[in-house]
């Protein structure tokens, strides 16, 4: 399997992480050696296989809807890297 | 002291022979004078830990003692520590102090237990060579006589080394292909990968959540079931956490051996492993066929395609648990971005490493829009076959046992060009995490002297069996006692 320069250029928008055109030779051959390891998959006979998600396949458990947890904006807040009246700042979205 | 075990430590501390002070001094000394050479630590708490250690003199003072009181430990950086930088070994985490602990960091405090600092780890717990850290290369005690610079394995690197090297009496860990046991493997200490559920993964910096398990690393058996009693239980807080109660892990390592049937399977016996290296486990097998163990071959028909399953479901899942580093709420951000994109795209750039972007952008992919079924649910059914294999394997016998790593430590750089390759050296150890059953990895011999170790596999919720395995076979060697020069 080879992965295209236009494919991980997409993937790269995808995943928000910027890729500079000089890394994409080295992705190019770096994930295409991985995706082939991943082919072997291919030999493998899953027809009747159910997906698992959890070795135990337990599921997940519901609670009461009751709040259960404080506020601690101002904790979680004063490792922001950027903060105003308790808000997140950004560069500005919307002109 | 320093080469004690924790519970040596906590009987001189019991009989008043050594003050917690006394004795988390002499530890942080060591790290300071000796941890230059190897790197394990990315954080020391000097003061926080002395502060520790007195109130736990006190504690013992007033007769309020666990096991743990005043007896000294490391954190892998993985695990969240109020107040105390938390980083994963990235620079995305460089500076974040996180304002809440793990379920793991609480509990070692509830018992008194003394936390040295956090140990150098591979970033994101992303390796099998700790050459991943931010931080810096982490060398392996063992080989470095030789002027040899060795890896230590990965990803919990900083842990078995600072244990190898008497740095700490034990330290904390996580597993999500191999990175409790590989590490300890290649360090010459003893590891527990915990069956998944076991322990809470609440506080613990997620890389594949169905994968990723907490566990335990220390120099004998017995300290490793000291640590699990403290770490495992049921965590309202860990959505996968599993509500089943947890047997005192230390009442059963006296049981004898005898009857014990061990499984080898075949596959782990294959001509990736050196003649050298299997020389090593069989005669550790041999220890226990003297101790009334039977032993027979077993097939784990699927095992060859763990590490290609593997591959798409700890990328897939990574790259959605790493989405929240945007750069907005907390960790790096990058200098003068120009709009929420650029934000983005950039802070992540230059937050995350090589081996932790090819991660992201492979998980990606198979997640994307046209993939996700080749992939994905492919590697999810995959999963299931391996699974199969080892609830077959544990209908015919009790505990299954291999070589933990199909090569001793290997020179830093040697495997660094090509990701697949150092992908291989986890073989034998990631269908364990895929099936999610419980493995160790034992100190069982040396090869041109660097240690070897031996795997024990078990079916779910058999710590305390593997644990017992372990205990009985580190009365008749002293691999585990053997100090690097």
């Amino acid at each position: 399997m080879t992965i295209s320069r236009e494919d991980i250029e997409k993937v790269a928008v995808l995943a928000r992480i910027r890729v500079d055109d000089e890394q994409v030779s080295a992705l190019e051959k770096d994930l295409g050696n991985i995706l082939d390891l991943v082919d072997q998959l291919g030999a493998a006979d899953t027809d009747s296989v159910a997906p698992m998600a959890h070795p135990l396949d337990a599921v997940q458990r519901l609670r009461a809807d009751e709040v259960t947890e404080t506020n601690q904006r101002e904790a979680f807040q004063a490792i922001a890297p950027a903060t105003e009246n308790g808000l997140y700042l950004v560069p500005r979205v919307i002109e | 002291m320093h080469s004690k075990s924790v519970a040596e430590l906590s009987r001189d501390l019991e009989s008043r022979k050594v003050s917690s002070v006394e004795l988390t001094q002499e530890f942080l000394d060591r790290i300071k004078r000796e941890d230059s050479k190897y790197n394990s630590f990315i954080t020391v708490t000097e003061e926080q830990a002395l502060a520790d250690a007195r109130m736990a003199d006190e504690q013992r003072a007033a007769g309020n003692a666990t096991a743990w009181t005043g007896v000294p430990f490391a954190h892998k950086d993985i695990f969240c520590t109020n107040g105390v930088r938390t980083t994963c070994g990235s620079k995305m985490l460089e500076n974040f102090v996180p304002p809440y602990d793990a379920t793991v960091t609480a509990n070692f405090r509830q018992a008194g237990a003394v936390c040295l600092g956090k140990t150098n780890m591979d970033e994101f717990a992303m390796g099998s060579s700790n050459e991943n850290s931010y931080f810096g290369a982490v060398t392996n005690p063992w080989g470095l006589s030789e002027g040899s610079k060795r890896v230590p394995g990965g990803s919990s690197g900083g842990s078995a080394a600072a244990v190898a090297a008497r740095l700490t009496p034990a330290a904390t860990a996580t597993d999500t292909g191999g990175s409790i046991r590989q590490p300890a493997a290649l360090c010459g200490v003893t590891g527990l990968k915990p069956t998944y559920g076991r322990v809470s993964r609440y506080g613990m910096i997620a890389f594949a959540s169905s994968l990723d398990q907490g566990g335990t690393m220390a120099r004998t058996a017995e300290d490793n079931a000291l640590m699990l009693n403290v770490m495992a239980g049921f965590d309202p807080k860990d959505s996968t956490s599993i509500d089943r109660e947890v047997p005192d892990y230390t009442a059963t390592l006296n049981e004898p051996l005898k009857g014990l049937k061990i499984g080898l399977p075949k596959e782990y016996f294959s001509d990736q492993l050196s003649p050298a290296m299997e020389q090593q486990v069989r005669n550790a097998i041999k220890e226990y066929e003297k101790q009334g163990a039977t032993v027979k071959e077993v097939s784990l028909p699927n095992a060859k395609l763990a590490i290609a399953a593997y591959y798409v479901i700890a990328p897939a899942e990574a790259s959605a648990n790493l989405s929240r580093f945007d750069g907005v709420r907390y960790g790096y951000r990058c200098e003068d971005p120009k709009d929420l994109m650029d934000l983005y795209t950039r802070s992540r750039a230059e937050g995350f490493g090589e081996e932790v972007k090819r991660r992201i952008l492979v998980g990606t992919y198979a997640l994307s829009a046209g993939y996700f079924d080749a992939y994905y649910l492919k590697a999810q059914k995959v999963r299931r076959l391996i699974q199969q294999d080892f609830i077959n394997a544990f209908k015919e016998v009790d505990v299954l046992m291999s070589p933990t790593t199909p090569s001793p430590a290997f020179i830093q750089g040697e495997k660094t060009s090509d990701p697949v390759t150092m992908y291989l050296e986890d073989v034998f150890t990631i269908a364990i995490n895929l099936a999610g059953v419980p493995a160790m990895s034992v100190p069982a011999g040396f090869v041109d002297g660097l240690p070897v170790g031996l795997q024990i596999i078990g079916d779910y919720f058999s710590e305390a069996r593997l644990l017992n395995a372990a205990h009985q076979f580190q009365q008749v060697t002293d691999w585990h006692q053997r100090e690097p020069q």
